[in-house]
């Protein structure tokens, strides 16, 4: 699969959005649940205009991460800063302001069982804003379009299979134009065909759509060929950040046992946990 | 296991269910509180009227059917053998409105509806939907809670007085009809019986039990596990749940209101 040419004019003014170049940026981030330490002192910085990858052995704290960046999540302490504002400390309509910037795909889809593909992209539109419905329905087709669903619009999500059923919900998930779309293993329970296609989909939103990704995925190191940015994570901390480049050359330990686990297909927690 | 260890065990868990029915009354009042907040939303009113009320109708006939008729064969019965069949119209009626109405006409709607919708809001939280909702700057408990437990208090009543209605007449088909009671007699002893004090426990007590079976379906539904038995966990227990409770609250409504 080739890679898409990178716009880097179009990277260059999404990258002018954000402060400090950074769309979202994390500061020692801790959550616990229970008696377990999930989150233990994340720090990472999300560049506006890039997809960064966040990589780690189960229970490193992926998922949990995510949740804090699309405010699913509240953490126990530290700071999450996203696209200037600090949303650890502001809540309601200030949070929400926020939230409409973020678009999110879930690892299930997550799109609404009784609603048409139609209904599902619409969604945030018409909930969210005020737009009339011929504004609503352009909005909606050139969004499905862009995502390779054109003439579904009828379908229910039921009635699609599971690729088509992520480029719906990847529709809804842009259609209000947000500045950074965050992924929950978008390719998990797909096969290898489909898994390049919706790599590919995603690399071409960013740039056509001037998105900042965040994505987590388990799909190593072949998401490797469409992001810019790796975060390994391992027991909840930041053991790599950096470029793809920088990243694979690192001399660490855990993270060879990690990709080596991932190419052999198994992954040993016992070896990962160092 | 040490005594330290078992009461530390106990005292974990008395917290932990005091926690619990914190969030379980906060979930009924963030559900009753975004009634009233806007944006209103009445399409999805309309449409849980309908779930709610509407598709139940059929059902509440049937069950009010029934239930009078076999208040009128047992009513009967048991009157003939005083000679008191003339009292069998207030027997059913006062039955049926105080008590029968309310109450089975609840435990149906919970087993249909209020089964209905823990499961649909179980498996929008297993598949997350909510969450989706969430992160689309959507409140959910105002988009999913809130036009059900609107609905369940404009529906709860009006259904209780229509199986009200039916019972009476179903008491009236077997009494009078099969069995031979006197007909003015039956009609004549509800309306020299029944008062408006009468009805107003059944529209009361109707009221609370839909408040009661909505707050705890959807709190259920909207609490369930992410697993696969989930769904089916959070069904079960909100219609038990909701069955226990609205025979408790049967009880303590009708201490005071007697």
């Amino acid at each position: 699969m080739s890679q898409p040419e990178i716009n880097h004019q179009a990277v260059a003014e999404n990258r002018e959005t954000a402060g400090n170049g950074n769309a979202v940026e994390v500061r020692d981030l801790r959550k616990r649940f229970d008696h377990q330490q999930v989150l233990d002192g994340i720090t990472l910085d999300f560049p506006a205009g890039q997809i960064t990858t966040i990589v780690g052995p189960s229970g490193s704290g992926k998922t949990v991460l995510l949740k804090h960046l699309n405010l699913l999540l509240r953490p126990d302490s530290g700071t999450i800063v996203i696209d200037g504002a600090d949303v650890t400390k502001i809540s309601g309509r200030s949070l929400d302001a926020v939230r409409e910037k973020l678009g999110m795909l879930f690892q299930s889809g997550a799109l609404f069982d009784s609603m048409s593909v139609f209904d599902n992209v619409a969604f945030p539109l018409v909930e969210k804003t005020k737009l009339n419905r011929e504004e609503i329905a352009g909005r909606v087709r050139e969004t499905l379009q862009a995502v390779g669903l054109d003439g579904m619009e009828g379908k229910f999500p039921s009635q699609l299979s599971g690729g088509m059923q992520k480029r719906a919900a990847l529709a809804r998930a842009l259609v209000h134009r947000p500045k950074i779309l965050m992924l929950d293993e978008p390719t998990t329970g797909l096969d290898p065909t489909r898994t390049a296609a919706i790599h590919e989909l995603i690399r071409r939103t960013q740039i056509d759509f001037h998105l900042t990704v965040v994505m987590v995925s388990h799909d190593v190191p072949e998401v490797f060929k469409i992001c810019d940015r790796v975060a390994f994570l391992h027991n909840g901390k930041t053991r790599l950040n950096g470029t793809v480049d920088e990243v694979m050359a690192a001399d660490d330990e855990i993270f060879k046992r990690f990709l080596a686990g991932k190419a052999s297909g198994e992954e040993n927690e016992t070896a990962l946990a160092g | 296991m040490s005594i330290v260890e078992m009461i530390g065990r106990l005292g974990a868990l008395v917290l932990d269910s005091i926690t619990r029915l914190g969030w379980f009354v906060l979930f009924l009042l963030g559900s009753v509180f975004y009634v009233f907040v806007p944006p209103y939303k009445p399409r999805l009113w309309i449409r849980q009227i309908r779930i709610i009320g509407a598709d139940s109708l059929f059902l509440i006939i049937l069950i009010g059917g029934f239930t009078g008729m076999v208040l009128g064969l047992q009513g009967y019965s048991t009157l003939s053998r005083f000679g008191s069949e003339g009292a069998l119209g207030t027997v059913v009626a006062l039955v049926l409105v105080r008590e029968l109405g309310p109450v089975l006409a609840a435990i149906m709607l919970t087993a249909r509806a209020g089964s209905a919708m823990a499961a649909e809001l179980g498996s929008m939280q297993a598949s997350e939907q909510i969450d989706a909702l969430t992160v689309m700057a959507i409140n959910p408990v105002q988009y999913l809670v809130s036009p059900r437990m609107l609905a369940g208090v404009l529906s709860f009543p009006l259904l209780t007085a229509i199986f009200d209605v039916i019972g009476i007449y179903g008491g009236y088909m077997v009494g009078v009809g099969l069995m031979g009671a006197p007909s003015g007699a039956y009609f004549n002893g509800i309306a020299d019986s029944m008062t408006g004090h009468d009805v107003m426990m059944s529209v009361y007590k109707a009221l609370v039990f839909g408040v009661v079976v909505i707050w705890v379906c959807c709190y259920k539904g909207y609490h369930a596990e992410r697993m696969a038995t989930g769904v089916s966990r959070a069904t079960t227990e909100a219609v038990v749940l909701s069955s226990v409770l609205i025979l408790a609250f049967d009880y303590f409504l009708g201490s005071i209101l007697l």
